[in-house]
């Protein structure tokens, strides 16, 4: 069934719903009446539009994404023979021309530079895991590692927007807007797609909003940024000198207004209005309620690190992450800052290392321990990897890498992925894929997916073709999913 | 049966019309037209694979030319793909109507396919002859001879052809709307701002014939007409305050915004208006004033990313003049042909580079230097000085003395080689190629017309090019009904939609360009007319008939814009500042939202607030960073100016109840204008009859100004009740108190007032 029909079905039933809402009830129900289905699609409704495509192994994700490009050989592609080859030039067999960022095209040698931290194995699975990361360590059996992702970017910004809405360039949605737009919302009072930024301490890049934009899409699957200060989402705050009953009292005159507006013009967006101010009300008690982190029982917080109370902090979000997937919000990305390692990588990927291990872990076993890791899915994930080269002085004590797109690990976990496992192979150089290659549109097939989503059929479309989250390619890669 | 109507009538808006009046259409009309009826359906169904590109091409057949279908297939010769006349023997229809789905097409892995309805069409399109028309976009417009209606209602040429339909659907014209809310309407569109009581009064007062047309003429001579016309042009030019991408530094273009309000306000023609943004700096001996135009293609994002590679990105630059050439004054998507043949549109991707060639002259590079030291503007660059805006730019509301810098357009006097990239890759250079633009449209005669961006422009602006005056005038309607005569107003190509007036946006678009391209004339002629004059209400039998309203048996409702709501409240409460042009400002805007993403470089990392008169300065003057747009203006459906924009989405959500409900300014335009209020002598219901007229601009109804007294007299209890929340509430904003001693009173008017800011038929032009 074509998006387009989909789309004029929807419009034809809220107008129709509208229509016979105007005729048959009466309009004092009005300011009380709740649609949310015709706006935010719930479960009932989707079935009428035939998505998802078929049985979703998950329902919800929480995408945590480590902005700036944590590298993948201090991190979780373990390659002794750079350390044992440690200042030697990259062999130009294994480098074959690609390309450089202007950072380090201008470099006459390229040293190889093993990591400096030390690798060990875990779990059944036996992953090898630096010991920057204890505590992800833990949980590598409930782990899916993706040590081959590849992107065509060499660049944050393009390579982030390629990650995010699957083209470099370009006004396209965000992934949690496709999955806005296909599967909506689980609740009705908050938002399908909600972001959550945190700040580290190492080298930062930058984030910007269009990479949780709706580009062509209606405004309503645009995530919705929540801050870290008191008014979590953006004008939820009730003027100074005004509560919720005030609130109600005016949103209940508002409406007869709207009423008395509606009996002479007859337009159904007249009601449409009154249910969205409903809907907001509804969202001003949702979301504190559920942003109130001070309620949590002490050993959530002892899991999470204490610096799960302070707003705006990696941790704090993976723990409101928990809570907002919880209650229903389909797709949650983190965004955490400070990855970009060009130097000094001995002394900031620990601190990095140190802000999101914890919390990270904390989030998988917290799922798992409510039961809802099987329905939600966790993904760790970042723009491109490092180079195995140092960029700038190589010392015995310390290094940078440049950025390195032929390579990279992500890792999934819960929501329907194959736990414990390892796709993809890299050379001993961690240079180049030698098996199983995952491209970013092959991620995005996979995910869509996991989600009950055809790659293909979730299209919309916008100045005469048809859109997809994957563009033209993609592939549904079976070997990350159980 | 309800369902197949429901995918029919999204094929075509004419077809839409056309189920309408007959009430079924499962049954085959008798003619079937290729423009509206087949095209649609191959062009979407099955030109992918059998249409202009050639490298995509399936087993050699083209269906999208007479010759391509009507040839012997290539793989059967025996066989043809389409046999006029007779469909039994056309692989289409055979292939199309087959339960055998190895053979069907569409086939069932292109997740495309056809309905009964639409088997049927194909079948009689073949039955009577299968003839094929050129696409209707690419035939020069011809003005029409007026339809004859009854001619008791149309007052100017537009309202023959709207009654034509209206009539043939069985509807009829609304009557007129009254004359509040149509002065509520006109001057909304014309200037963005609403009446002033004074206009009103007046308005009303006047029972002249012709007392309509005075205000009209009145509302496009102000100067806030500029202003709202710069709104949609600023959209489509990707206007911005910051570089874009990744560190996102400050940028100086504001100069070419207030040039842009200037040649509105001093309509310049649109055939003068075009060529100098597109080349200016070619004209014989520019002046400052042209050069200053053609920062149009300056406008798109700059990297100052460390470590991109230059040439990428110089090459990213060029690709967006290019397709926001095409976008905005063709209407035709010629970024599709980037990588490969247009699919659908008669766009090689040849001729994508030969368009690419007349923007590939800049002497620019990729990379703007490193974002600490970088100045504002990236060369090629003008220096505007103070002396030069006190004698010759007027226009441009610079305060300080230091000259401002601007980026323009320049070509290089080599001529850099323009290659076809292949499949868009900057670095995969396939073969040279020289300036010239699609023959379908209309062949580019470079002995005639030239080789650069003038040429380019008298190409664009030639009496036999098919386009250029029709997408402007469509964009011109759709901004003031909300939707196009095309409703695609970016794609006037085979998968746009297809005109739901053909005949009348023929008509306008040559008595546009017949009389000297006038803007102002032609907004005039649109408001004029009795169509836009109608009531906004809705019938249960229009909503039944014609729901979208695509027959305009009445005037449309459409939200404001998010510049459109901060200039009804800074209008209405009196805190407008009408000063004009100037750098951007920062307004109000939540703490930390550019902190919080920015990558901590540069003179935007932190968001400083302007106060005072710059906080109470019109929508269209707001800062743009890029990157991080103000929060109001995503929620409330604006560009985010990262690519050209013809069209805003007009959506109705949570959070923009939110933003009405609890955004600073709304709460000072309510606080600001109660304490207004306050100081007068009139009575409770005399001061909240005034807001409504201010804010609504119309007078109250008995049952509204009850309703609201009501509320009034129990919020004002409330308060009474605890005084310290009326202090609180009547704090909002940083616009200085008056002396008010009743502050109970006034939180309570204020209360009211946010009421009304609140309500639909406010933030509604009606």
């Amino acid at each position: 069934m074509s998006k387009e029909f989909i789309d004029h079905r929807k419009h034809v039933t809220r107008r129709h719903f509208l229509g016979k809402l105007s005729l048959g009830l009466g309009s004092a129900a009005l300011g009380s009446l709740l649609i949310p289905d015709l706006f935010s699609k719930s479960e009932s409704s989707l079935a009428t539009l035939g998505l998802p495509h078929f049985a979703p192994k998950a329902k919800r994700i929480i995408y945590l994404f480590q902005n700036g490009a944590p590298s993948q050989l201090e991190s979780f592609d373990y390659k002794p023979l750079l350390n044992k080859m440690a200042g030697q030039e990259l062999p130009a067999s294994i480098r074959m021309g690609q390309r450089l960022t202007g950072m380090t095209s201008g470099q006459s040698k390229f040293p190889l530079v093993g990591s400096y931290f030390k690798f060990n194995q875990y779990g059944k699975s036996g992953a090898w895991v630096s010991e920057l990361f204890p505590n992800i360590a833990k949980v590598v059996d409930d782990i899916c590692f993706i040590k081959t992702m590849h992107t065509e970017a060499i660049n944050h910004d393009p390579a982030l927007t390629f990650m995010q809405t699957g083209a470099q360039q370009g006004n396209r949605p965000s992934m949690g807007s496709w999955l806005s737009y296909g599967l909506g919302s689980e609740n009705k009072n908050l938002p399908a797609f909600c972001v959550l930024l945190s700040r580290g301490r190492g080298n930062g890049q930058g984030v910007y909003s269009k990479l949780w934009t709706n580009g062509f899409l209606d405004s309503v699957h645009q995530g919705v940024q929540f801050s870290s200060s008191e008014e979590r989402v953006l004008y939820l705050k009730d003027p100074e000198g005004r509560d919720r009953t005030d609130r109600r009292n005016m949103l209940d005159q508002l409406s007869k207004l709207n009423d008395l507006n509606y009996k002479e013009f007859g337009d159904p967006e007249i009601q449409a209005r009154v249910q969205q101010y409903e809907m907001a009300y509804r969202m001003q008690t949702a979301v504190p309620e559920l942003t109130d982190l001070s309620k949590e029982p002490d050993n959530i917080i002892k899991m999470y690190g204490a610096d799960c109370l302070v707003p705006g902090t990696y941790a704090a979000n993976c723990l409101l992450a928990r809570k907002l997937s919880e209650a229903g919000v389909r797709f949650v990305q983190l965004y955490h800052q400070g990855w970009d390692q060009h130097g000094n990588m001995v002394g900031e990927m620990p601190l990095q290392a140190q802000d999101t291990d914890r919390s990270t872990a904390a989030l998988i076993m917290d799922l798992k321990q409510r039961g809802l890791l099987d329905e939600t899915l966790v993904i760790w994930g970042t723009e491109f990897g490092r180079t195995n080269y140092c960029q700038g002085d190589l010392s015995k004590d310390n290094y940078g890498r440049d950025h390195h797109p032929r390579c990279y690990t992500m890792w999934m976990a819960g929501g329907g992925v194959k736990a414990g496992t390892t796709y993809g192979e890299t050379d001993e150089f961690g240079y180049n894929i030698v098996r199983d290659p995952v491209h970013v549109n092959d991620f995005h097939a996979t995910v869509l997916h996991l989600m009950g989503l055809n790659h293909e059929q979730l299209t919309y479309k916008h100045l005469g073709r048809y859109y997809r989250l994957t563009d033209v390619a993609g592939n549904v890669v079976p070997g990350l999913i159980a | 049966m309800r369902f197949l109507i429901g995918i029919f009538c999204v094929l075509t808006s004419l077809l839409l019309v056309d189920c309408q009046q007959s009430g079924s259409i499962t049954g085959v009309r008798d003619s079937v037209d290729y423009n509206l009826h087949i095209r649609p359906i191959l062009s979407d169904r099955c030109f992918k694979c059998h249409g202009p590109d050639a490298n995509q091409r399936k087993a050699n057949l083209r269906l999208d030319t007479p010759e391509g279908a009507l040839a012997a297939l290539k793989d059967n010769p025996a066989a043809h793909a389409i046999v006029p006349g007779e469909p039994d023997q056309s692989e289409v229809f055979l292939r199309i109507s087959t339960s055998d789905t190895s053979v069907l097409m569409p086939p069932p892995n292109s997740n495309l396919s056809l309905n009964a309805a639409e088997i049927a069409l194909i079948e009689k399109w073949i039955e009577q002859g299968a003839k094929y028309k050129p696409h209707w976009a690419f035939i020069p417009p011809q003005k029409h001879p007026l339809p004859e209606v009854d001619e008791s209602w149309p007052k100017n040429e537009i309202d023959y052809f709207i009654l034509e339909k209206m009539e043939a659907a069985g509807l009829q014209p609304n009557a007129a709307a009254d004359k509040e809310r149509l002065l509520k309407r006109v001057s909304l569109d014309l200037t963005g701002l609403p009446p002033s009581p004074e206009l009103q009064a007046r308005f009303l007062a006047d029972k002249s014939e012709d007392a309509y047309e005075k205000i009209v003429d009145e509302l496009l001579a102000q100067p806030q007409y500029g202003e709202k016309m710069a709104v949609h042009w600023m959209d489509v030019a990707r206007y911005a305050d910051s570089h874009g991408y990744q560190d996102d530094g400050l940028r100086t273009m504001w100069p070419w915004r207030d040039w842009v309000i200037h040649a509105f306000n001093q309509n310049y023609a649109y055939d003068k208006f075009v060529t100098w943004q597109l080349a200016g700096d070619l004209l014989p001996n520019p002046t400052k004033e042209q050069l200053l135009a053609t920062g149009f293609n300056r406008n798109h994002k700059i990297t100052q990313e460390g470590g991109v590679i230059d040439e990428e990105y110089r090459i990213e630059y060029v690709t967006d003049r290019t397709n926001t050439f095409a976008k905005a004054f063709l209407a035709l998507t010629f970024e599709c042909a980037h990588c490969h043949d247009h699919k659908y549109d008669p766009i090689s991707q040849k001729d994508y580079y030969r368009t690419f060639a007349f923007f590939n002259r800049v002497p620019e590079k990729g990379l703007l230097g490193d974002i600490q030291l970088a100045s504002l503007a990236d060369p090629p660059k003008i220096k505007i000085t103070s002396e030069e805006v006190e004698n010759i730019l007027t226009f441009i509301n610079k305060k300080d003395t230091t000259p401002v810098e601007v980026m323009v357009m320049k070509d290089t006097t080599w001529k850099r080689p323009t290659y076809v990239l292949v499949r868009g890759n900057y670095d995969a250079h396939g073969e040279v190629v020289d300036v010239g633009l699609p023959n379908a449209i209309l062949p580019f005669d470079s002995t005639a017309f030239g080789n650069n961006r003038l040429a380019l422009a008298k190409w664009l602006l030639h009496e036999k090019n098919p386009l250029t005056a029709r997408v402007f005038v469509n964009r011109m309607w759709q901004e003031l009904f909300g939707r196009g005569l095309v409703k695609t107003s970016g794609d006037f190509g085979m998968q746009g939609e297809l005109p739901s007036h053909p005949e009348l946006l023929d008509w306008l678009a040559v008595d546009f360009r017949e009389n000297g391209w006038n803007i102002k004339r032609l907004m005039k002629q649109l408001v004029m007319s009795a169509t836009y004059q109608q009531s906004s209400t809705i019938s249960k039998k229009q909503r039944e008939k014609d729901p979208d309203n695509i027959l305009l048996s009445r005037s449309p409702r459409i939200r404001l814009s998010a510049e459109g709501v901060r200039d009804l409240a800074l209008a209405s409460s009196g805190l407008l500042v009408k000063e004009i042009g100037g750098p951007s400002m920062k307004v109000y805007q939540p703490k930390g939202i550019w902190e919080s993403s920015t990558s901590g470089r540069g003179v935007l990392a932190r968001y400083v607030q302007d106060h005072g008169d710059k906080l109470y300065r019109r929508g269209l003057y707001s800062f743009i960073k890029r990157t991080v747009p103000p929060p109001g203006m995503l929620i409330m459906d604006g560009s985010n100016r990262d690519q050209c924009e013809v069209k805003r989405g007009v959506t109705n959500t949570p959070l923009q109840a939110l933003l009405l409900l609890n955004e600073p300014l709304m709460l000072e335009a309510s606080r600001v204008l109660a304490e207004r209020l306050m100081l007068g002598k009139s009575s409770e219901e005399e001061k909240i009859k005034k807001a409504f007229l201010l804010i609504v601009c119309r007078g109250s109804k008995s049952e509204e100004l009850s309703l609201l007294t009501a509320y009034y007299k129990s919020e004002k209890e409330k308060f009474q009740q605890s005084p310290e929340k009326a202090k609180k509430f009547i704090e909002a904003g940083e616009y200085p108190h008056q002396e008010i001693k009743d502050t109970v009173s006034l939180a309570a008017l204020m209360q009211v007032i946010q009421t009304i800011y609140n309500m639909d038929e406010a933030i509604t032009k009606t």
